[in-house]
């Protein structure tokens, strides 16, 4: 009782030579199919250098054209010969010639000894995989596929759309349930001569031979007719991109498919010399009587996917550029925007740090220069503070900052004093936490020392930027999280808000409550203020309804309280 | 109501396309003349091999640089280099002429004039590059890609010929020394990065371009150091060093963008992450700061370079470029992390 290897091979023939010398010197028969695109010469070369081993045979050569019938036809004919000149061959194993043994064989030999009975196939039914390059699942099985789809795509594409405008549909051979699945798979002599010698073969070819990639789907489907015991997987190590080409191992993938307890892998780059060193000569490898495990593979091949569809959210580079709305997030995290506070109080960076944890810097999109935290002239990555520099690239400055210090949330000031151009990119992040007091910036305006007639301008102005902020912050297309208060609305109850805000960037604050608050700055004399604005010909309306009579937060004949901890 | 928009719109891309294939045609036939300025100096093109992979370079002065150039490349895999050889005076003819793998021409005629080079290597091109994959890049660039210390080029080219890609993306990433540029002094042979082994780690800015749909990449130390008040002006850093040539192919403006522009799209822009790698910038080396105070008198190196006059003289003062927050470069995993090149789905 042995395996017997049916090997498909079209290039790289130096390497199916030296795989076929290992399969045949642990006694397993071989019958070798070469591609007719092998020219004669090649060809006639690899079967006098194989020519000395004995359990050796080369079947009819056919076409084997990628996602056509021919591999179909290939593997039938190889097959037949195998059960036919090997009568101890229980198991035939369907193999190519960049597949690489990663055990030793005998303990495959053993394995399947060990299952006399069981065919490993991969087979499930249309509906129930995921796998459907070129978006054709159960139309595999029903429309016809006369041009081929590497060499015609037009063609091909064409003639689907036809089918599928005229309704055209094939029926399906009476008795099939198509099912899919790796075309590598190793079947027992029962299963395999009951498949090739069914009275009804010559209807299930003509049928398949017209279905789009018939090797996925021939042996997959009629093994359900006869198999006593499907294990529906294939014994083959063998991965495929979102394209549904192969992923080829090189040699540092070495210990990867060590690790895999795989029986074989495919594909093999022919140059990985490390790899079929490792696996070719080395066989006093342990004898493992464990499991294949290709859960590792599966997830980091997983991985691969993912990054070529999906890649790296935030990240900008030289092949990874998303147009609009594909970004998966325009920044890689979660980033808080504050607009006001700044303003309204006196030490409200420092304190914001100590209580979150965060990176806080200044305003970063300032008229004279980015703000970095602590004065600092470059951020992580060598990004500058420049003013030139960033709002050449505004989004771009930002998206940088965000990846260039992922794992550590960025805070900001934000105002109307600041470069606008963002504005609509920070909305529409979903990474965006945005907080705003409305009409803050009258706050320094209030203090400061300008004539009043330029204040009055510098605030018509401020005004102006920022209402045209809040309908962008205010639209349908935004997705940050966003907080408006306007500035006399914030003051009467300024902790609830704080400690939202708070809760929101960090879990870990929670417990504690805000150990201690920012100071606010003394707003004596706003309201007077404003309404000298007011009086001015300016309407102030941002910042919400300040009485003139008395000062804000002040129960009159109070004094002014600290807040207090709850 | 969406169907005139689209006709116009369909009716301005076929006109674009018709636009740039006559550029292209133009820039073929530019570099047919330019083939008279080009003579052989030695001929080893016989030895290249249908599947060989080739490297172009017009190069001058680059004595020094050059054995560490071909020594990487070579031990990527590549099999023919073809230089051309722009009037050096320091020896790099003569070395070149040593090296069994090379091919060398010499042209006496004017670099910015023959578009930085790029119109003899196009002829070299059309000649001996149709149908091989094609690295085309300066002497002071080092191409690495993701697996590069495990995997030959072949294993990436064989690798994008049945992706049925044709063209491979790689950012400039400027290298460059802690302290001031000539204070260590290069050896010719030895490895830049030990010296240059400091660079930025994510300044980049990026646009596309809506001509060519290439992406526009500036960024780096020169920008954050030269350019930060005129940022318009700062290098490209984006490049296009790997081709499947074809001799209709033509580079637009040194190896940035090509025609025709299917070629630019080496980026994805669905979201995904396409394999890309990096070339790595020697630029900084000590001799820098000589080789700026002679190329800002040759004018030879942008196509207006009265406006570079400041940055060739900021270099020639030897300034640092090392800055607190600069990466030092570790290994190629590292700068796949963070970002610079990507795997995309070659694992």
């Amino acid at each position: 009782m042995s395996v017997g290897i049916v090997m498909l091979v079209h290039t790289a023939l130096g390497r199916a030579e030296q795989v076929a010398r290992h399969w045949s010197a642990a006694g397993c028969p071989l019958v070798i199919h070469a591609d007719v695109s092998v020219p004669r010469q090649t060809y006639n070369a690899f079967v006098k250098a194989l020519s000395d081993l004995p359990n050796v045979q080369f079947s009819k050569r056919h076409r084997c054209e990628w996602g056509t019938w021919g591999l179909v036809a290939a593997s039938q004919a190889a097959s037949q010969l195998m059960l036919d000149s090997f009568p101890d061959v229980r198991h035939v194993y369907l193999a190519s010639g960049s597949c690489l043994p990663l055990r030793p064989v005998e303990e495959l030999i053993d394995y399947l000894e060990n299952r006399p009975h069981t065919d490993f196939i991969e087979s499930a039914t249309t509906a129930d995989v995921p796998w459907t390059i070129g978006g054709l699942d159960s139309e595999r099985f029903t429309l016809r596929f006369p041009f081929s789809w590497r060499k015609h795509r037009y063609l091909f594409d064409k003639y689907v759309s036809i089918q599928r405008a005229l309704g055209m549909k094939r029926r399906i051979p009476g008795g099939i349930v198509p099912h899919m699945g790796s075309q590598w798979w190793c079947l027992t002599r029962q299963t395999l001569s009951a498949i090739l010698s069914d009275p009804e073969r010559a209807t299930f070819d003509r049928y398949f031979s017209k279905v789009w990639i018939p090797d996925e789907s021939y042996f997959q489907t009629l093994a359900r007719q006869y198999s006593r015991q499907i294990e529906s997987r294939s014994l083959t190590l063998s991965k495929f991109d979102y394209q549904g080409k192969p992923h080829i191992f090189y040699d540092d993938h070495l210990q990867l498919l060590r690790r895999s307890d795989c029986f074989v892998a495919r594909k093999i780059w022919p140059h990985a010399n490390r790899l079929y060193d490792a696996f070719l000569t080395d066989a006093a490898h342990a004898m493992k009587k464990t499991e294949p495990n290709p859960g590792k593979i599966d997830r980091i091949f997983a991985k691969a996917v993912e990054r070529r569809t999906r890649g790296r959210p935030g990240l900008y580079m030289q092949s990874r550029f998303p147009v609009e709305t594909r970004e998966n997030g325009l920044t890689s995290a979660q980033y808080s925007v504050f607009q006001g506070f700044s303003a309204l109080f006196e030490n409200f960076e420092s304190w914001l740090a100590r209580a979150t944890g965060t990176r806080v810097h200044g305003h970063l999109f300032a008229p004279e220069r980015a703000e970095f935290c602590d004065g600092q002239t470059v951020m992580n990555g060598a990004l500058s503070d420049s003013a030139a520099l960033r709002d050449y690239n505004p989004r771009a400055f930002l998206a940088s900052l965000i990846w260039n210090t992922r794992g550590e949330r960025q805070c900001f000031q934000f105002g109307p004093r600041d470069n606008q151009a963002v504005n609509w990119d920070i909305a529409k992040d979903p990474n965006a936490q945005i907080s705003v007091i409305s009409g803050a910036w009258a706050v320094p305006l209030f203090k400061s020392n300008q004539n009043f007639s330029d204040i009055r301008r510098e605030a018509a102005r401020l005004q102006q930027i920022e209402s045209k902020h809040l309908e962008i912050l205010r639209s349908s297309w935004t997705k940050a999280r966003v907080r408006i208060w306007t500035m006399a609305e914030f003051i009467e109850a300024p902790m609830e808000p704080l400690q939202t805000i708070i809760d929101e960037i960090g879990p870990q604050q929670n417990m504690r409550g805000l150990a201690e608050v920012p100071k606010m700055a003394d707003l004596t004399g706003f309201g007077q203020f404003l309404q000298n604005l007011k009086n001015q010909g300016m309407h102030p309306y941002l910042m919400g309804n300040f009485p003139v009579a008395r000062d804000p937060m002040e129960p009159p004949g109070n004094k002014r309280k600290p807040y207090l901890v709850r | 109501m969406q169907q005139p928009q689209d006709i116009s719109q369909r009716i301005g891309t076929a006109a674009m396309a018709y636009r740039l294939r006559w550029k292209r045609r133009r820039l073929l036939a530019r570099a047919l003349r330019k083939r008279r300025q080009l003579s052989e100096v030695r001929n080893r093109t016989d030895q290249i091999k249908p599947d060989a992979i080739l490297c172009f370079a017009t190069v001058r002065n680059e004595r020094v640089r050059l054995p560490w150039f071909l020594d990487h490349h070579r031990k990527l895999g590549v099999d023919h280099f073809l230089f051309v050889d722009n009037a050096s005076d320091d020896g790099t003819a003569e070395y070149l002429l040593q090296q069994p793998d090379t091919s060398l021409w010499r042209t006496p005629h004017s670099y910015r004039l023959s578009r930085f080079g790029v119109d003899w290597l196009t002829w070299l091109q059309i000649r001996y590059g149709h149908g091989h994959w094609c690295l085309t890049l300066d002497a002071d660039e080092v191409f690495i890609y993701p697996f590069h210390d495990t995997r030959p080029l072949r294993a990436l080219t064989e690798w994008l010929d049945m992706k049925e890609i044709t063209s491979f993306g790689a950012l400039m990433l400027d290298m460059y020394p802690k302290g001031p540029l000539d204070a260590h002094p290069y050896e010719a042979g030895t490895d830049p990065f030990e010296i240059l082994s400091w660079f930025d780690g994510g300044n980049h800015m990026i646009q596309k371009q809506k001509k060519l749909e290439n992406l526009w990449i500036q960024g780096g130390p020169r920008a954050r150091v030269f350019f930060a008040e005129n940022p318009r002006r700062a290098p490209t850093m984006g490049k296009v060093p790997l081709v499947k040539w074809d001799r209709r192919y033509a580079y637009v403006s040194s190896t940035h963008s090509l025609l025709p522009r299917h070629l630019n799209h080496v980026y994805d822009d669905q979201g995904g992450e396409k394999t890309s790698g990096i070339l790595l910038h020697t630029k900084f080396l000590h001799m820098i700061a000589e080789k700026s105070a002679e190329e800002k008198l040759r004018g030879e190196h942008f196509a207006n370079s009265s406006l570079y006059a400041d940055y060739y003289d900021s270099l020639t003062r030897n300034p640092d470029l090392w800055c607190e927050c600069s990466t030092r470069l570790i290994s190629w995993r590292q700068l796949e992390a963070m970002g610079l090149m990507s795997r995309g789905t070659w694992l």
